[in-house]
């Protein structure tokens, strides 16, 4: 590819990168806007939280040109996500599954 | 003797050095604030009035909407600034390059009065749990993004002087900064609503 | 640039002494340097340990010679007699440092530096600048350690493990810890990303994975679990140093007394949130002190074996499943905490499933040996010891991963018996097999091989008299932290004469590592000279000349044409055939 032909690409992306501004501000509103429903406190982490993937997803996507990166990248991040999965998942599990504590935590009074 | 691949990529990776770097560099930074929000969540299922901290805390939402906004529009202007040193315009470069340090300080600006209005109404990082790692996690955030201004300083003044001499090395840079410019971005996206907003 | 290109070369051979020496960005300057800084602090360490196994054996009395220096006001050793808190102290530091300052500097990042890009055909690491910052970040935090000493109280006394809330109520030592171990965690992320870049990037042309000796899949997977597993603990730290300087209580439970006051704390927090969090590091950290180790044992067996290494692929898939494995066992060493049986079946499970890869590795290098021509030289002494050792610090390691057992065994000198039988005769002895194998490509001449096995047989015989009766009193139920070595314990009296039997063996193996000093520095003038490739290996570092170049390491970078290891290929002229031979 040569960099005339490489210069193209990206003018085309400028537009993409517009998109995704205004799709983030969007979602920021959306987010915002979730929490004055007053849903429960399951559904309201689960929305947030869900938001909050998505535009993560749209960051790492197109402003970190994520999508369509190379396999090597891709890997590292895989490993990365499964071992964060194992340091945010067994710790709380711990918790909910000890012998001097309940669900509501080994040291509330 | 030469280091290979230190600009241009290697055929069966497909990057430069630099690039996987950052990535590695990334990864790394990930399992950081990822041993913090496994603190925050643990903290949290273990407390029994972390509703209550919430409440007292008074944190600002508006402001931290206004900051969250103030740091996606950097993003996207950095990600302009290297897409200008792609299409061959300097001057632009400079121009999205500036606003971007400016969308930065303007975040610190804002991130220190929200402190200073904790600190007034005695609010600080001892008074509760919640405080402690509200404090903690944003602190760490901040300085996330004053390293980052600092980088970004540094290629608006003289790191810019490269594009004369290599500037497909300069363009590597930049999209080096840039991925972790968008990478803290991306820690604020979920700072917000678990801190903020839950 | 084309004016730098043409005066490049020209310019490195006219480098300053500070930029040659101390400054250096040359893999192989960075790789001694670390060399000899963690040599410097293993030897620092285990003179720390000196000092408590005196008082372990006469508990409280004057340390003979060095006692008089201290007078009787002194706050560590009045009167040369040593204080619980500075015992403590020794205790801490001698484990930060064995760990974070020695092990890991000299076997991931000595020996890394400085034969990886050798191994790989590549002219340095792909990041030489960043490699400088790495080995002085690493200094920094050794002088951080080192002058907490002297702060008021001393250094950290509460375990290596800074367990709170004995560690948020420390002494100022304790924020010196964190301090320095925020230092050595940034000079291992920046060491991780290099090395994991390097290997990926700047291999030669047919290196291709399964042509990769085994020493440079090790390390690579070590840099993995260094740069993934240590940022945690910098999480954790940064959560402790708010504990003790801003007042938070991350770790600090509700209504917490110490010595009949409440402590002054909000409290909310949870002392277990410290030990997931450090463990998460703790044990993956246990892999990169072994694996490294393993990668120079399976270098040495197939080289003076003369034969290919025994299930190349094997080895090579047990190191990566191994690194995969070590991120989900971490709260096995947390039973004891008050853990469901649910979640610790989970981790019982996956301990006993990380113990199959390493198993696998082992038997391996044993059967690498069968049928082999074996030379007995210094470094194949190290690494054959290294087998059985490890082997007895793996097998009793198995007992502790079991819930049930080790409610008797936890906290005891078993478990000490037990890690030092991987780190000691295991891992340092790899550390010396490899400092005997490499010394010749590093400097163009031989050790000693009287002065080596001068060295080796008294070492292996009193490493096991030191680390056998730790077993054996820890069996008893002696407790590891006891600072007059169980005197008051009933149930200690019976196995206390042993005390006495591994301080004799530890100030006499003190002794013997003479030898390997001498040698060391004797063969850097009068060792015998030897061309670059004396042990007639296949391996690349070997197509370099004794030392390799300043700056490029080869004349020309080799191009790769077969495996690692193609010892006594029938019908090859001679029995070993060099990676580079077309």
């Amino acid at each position: 590819m040569d960099a005339h032909h490489h210069a193209e690409a990206v003018r085309k992306h400028v537009w993409v990168y517009v998109a995704v501004f205004l799709a983030l501000l969007v979602l920021t509103a959306l987010t915002v806007t979730a929490r004055s429903m007053n849903f429960g406190l399951a559904l309201a982490v689960s929305v947030a939280l869900l938001i909050a993937t998505v535009k993560g997803s749209l960051v790492a996507g197109y402003f970190m040109h994520l999508v369509g990166e190379k396999r090597l990248v891709y890997i590292v991040l895989a490993i990365t996500a499964i071992f964060l999965l194992a340091l945010l998942v067994l710790p709380v599990l711990n918790l909910h599954d000890g012998l001097v504590g309940t669900g509501t935590g080994p040291w509330s009074p | 003797m030469e280091i290979p691949y230190t600009t241009e990529a290697r055929p069966d990776t497909g990057l430069y050095n630099g690039k996987f770097g950052i990535w590695l560099f990334l990864a790394s930074e990930v399992m950081l604030f990822g041993g913090l929000f496994s603190a925050y969540v643990f903290l949290r299922n273990g407390a029994s009035d972390w509703h209550a901290w919430h409440e007292a805390a008074e944190l600002n939402i508006s402001l931290a909407t206004f900051n969250t906004a103030v740091l996606i529009a950097s993003s996207v202007t950095m990600v302009m600034s290297w897409a200008s040193l792609k299409m061959n315009q300097f001057g632009r470069y400079r121009m999205y390059l500036a606003l971007t340090v400016l969308c930065g300080l303007i975040f610190l600006v804002v991130k220190y009065f929200e402190y200073s209005a904790k600190f007034h109404h005695q609010h600080y990082p001892s008074t509760n749990t919640f405080l402690a790692i509200y404090f903690t996690m944003t602190g760490l955030h901040g300085i996330h993004v004053l390293a980052g201004m600092v980088v970004n300083t540094y290629f608006l003044g003289p790191g810019a002087k490269m594009w004369r001499t290599e500037p497909l090395r300069l363009t590597n840079r930049l999209e080096i900064s840039g991925l972790y410019w968008h990478f803290v971005d991306l820690v604020w996206i979920f700072l917000f609503p678990v801190l903020y907003l839950l | 640039m084309t004016e730098g290109v043409s005066t490049a070369h020209h310019a490195h051979h006219e480098l300053g002494f500070w930029r040659k020496y101390i400054f250096a960005t040359d893999h192989k300057v960075i790789g001694i340097q670390y060399g000899l800084t963690g040599l410097f602090f293993m030897l620092f360490g285990f003179g720390l340990v000196l000092l408590m196994r005196w008082q372990l054996a006469y508990p409280e009395q004057a340390l003979p010679l060095l006692g008089r220096l201290f007078r009787p006001d002194n706050p560590s050793l009045p009167g040369g007699i040593m204080v619980p808190e500075f015992y403590n102290s020794l205790g801490a530091m001698h484990g930060t440092i064995m760990v974070f300052l020695a092990v890991v500097p000299v076997a991931f990042a000595a020996f890394g530096n400085y034969i990886i890009p050798l191994q790989i055909g590549a002219p340095d690491m792909a990041f030489p600048r960043i490699n400088m910052a790495s080995y002085w970040f690493y200094f920094v935090g050794g002088v951080i350690m080192l002058g907490s000493f002297f702060l008021p109280g001393g250094a950290a006394n509460s375990g290596w493990t800074s367990y709170p809330p004995l560690a948020n109520i420390a002494t100022v030592g304790q924020t010196a810890w964190i301090l320095g171990m925020v230092a050595l965690i940034t000079s291992s992320l920046l060491g991780a990303v290099n090395f994991i870049a390097t290997v990926l990037q700047l291999r030669a042309k047919g290196m291709t994975f399964m042509r990769m000796p085994v020493f440079v899949w090790a390390e690579l997977a070590t840099a993995f679990l260094l740069l993934l597993a240590f940022p945690p603990l910098e999480a954790a730290g940064v959560l402790q140093l708010m504990d003790r300087v801003a007042g938070t209580s991350f770790f600090m439970p509700q209504g917490l007394v110490v010595s009949g006051q409440p402590v002054q704390a909000t409290g909310g927090g949870s002392v277990l949130l410290w030990q997931h969090l450090f463990w998460f590091l703790g044990h993956p950290e246990v892999y990169v002190l072994i694996l490294p180790a393993m990668g120079i044992v399976a270098e040495i067996v197939a080289n003076n074996t003369r034969k290919p290494l025994w299930g190349y692929r094997s080895i090579v898939y047990s190191i990566l499943f191994i690194t995969f494995m070590s991120f989900i066992v971490w709260a096995h060493h947390m039973y004891l905490t008050g853990m469901g049986t649910a979640i610790s079946a989970f981790f019982q499970a996956t301990t006993m499933i990380i113990s199959i890869p390493s198993i696998v590795i082992l038997t391996s290098l044993v059967i690498s040996l069968w049928g082999g021509a074996i030379r007995f030289n210094t470094p194949m002494l190290f690494a054959l010891a290294f087998l059985p050792m490890f082997g007895i610090g793996g097998l009793t390691g198995l007992p502790l991963g079991l819930s049930a057992a080790d409610v008797h065994l936890h906290d005891t000198y078993y478990v000490i018996g037990h890690f030092h039988y991987v780190v000691a005769p295991g891992t340092i002895f790899a550390l010396f097999a490899g400092i005997y194998y490499w010394f010749p490509k590093i400097t163009g001449r031989k050790m000693s091989e009287f002065l080596g096995h001068l060295h080796f047989w008294p070492s292996l015989l009193f490493m096991n008299f030191v680390f056998f009766p730790m077993l054996i009193q820890g069996l008893a139920g002696v407790n590891r932290r006891l600072y007059d070595g169980g005197l008051q314990y009933a149930h200690a009296q019976d196995v206390l004469i042993l005390n006495k039997v591994m301080s004799h063996s530890a100030f006499a193996l003190a002794l013997v590592q003479l030898p390997f000093i001498i040698n060391l520095l004797w063969s850097l003038k009068f060792g015998k000279r030897v061309n670059e490739n004396p042990w007639e290996a296949t391996t690349l570092e070997w197509a370099a000349p004794s030392p390799p170049i300043p700056h490029g390491n080869f004349e020309t970078i080799p191009q790769v044409y077969r495996s690692s290891y193609e010892y006594s290929v029938p019908g090859a002229p001679k029995d070993f055939t060099p990676q580079f031979q077309p």
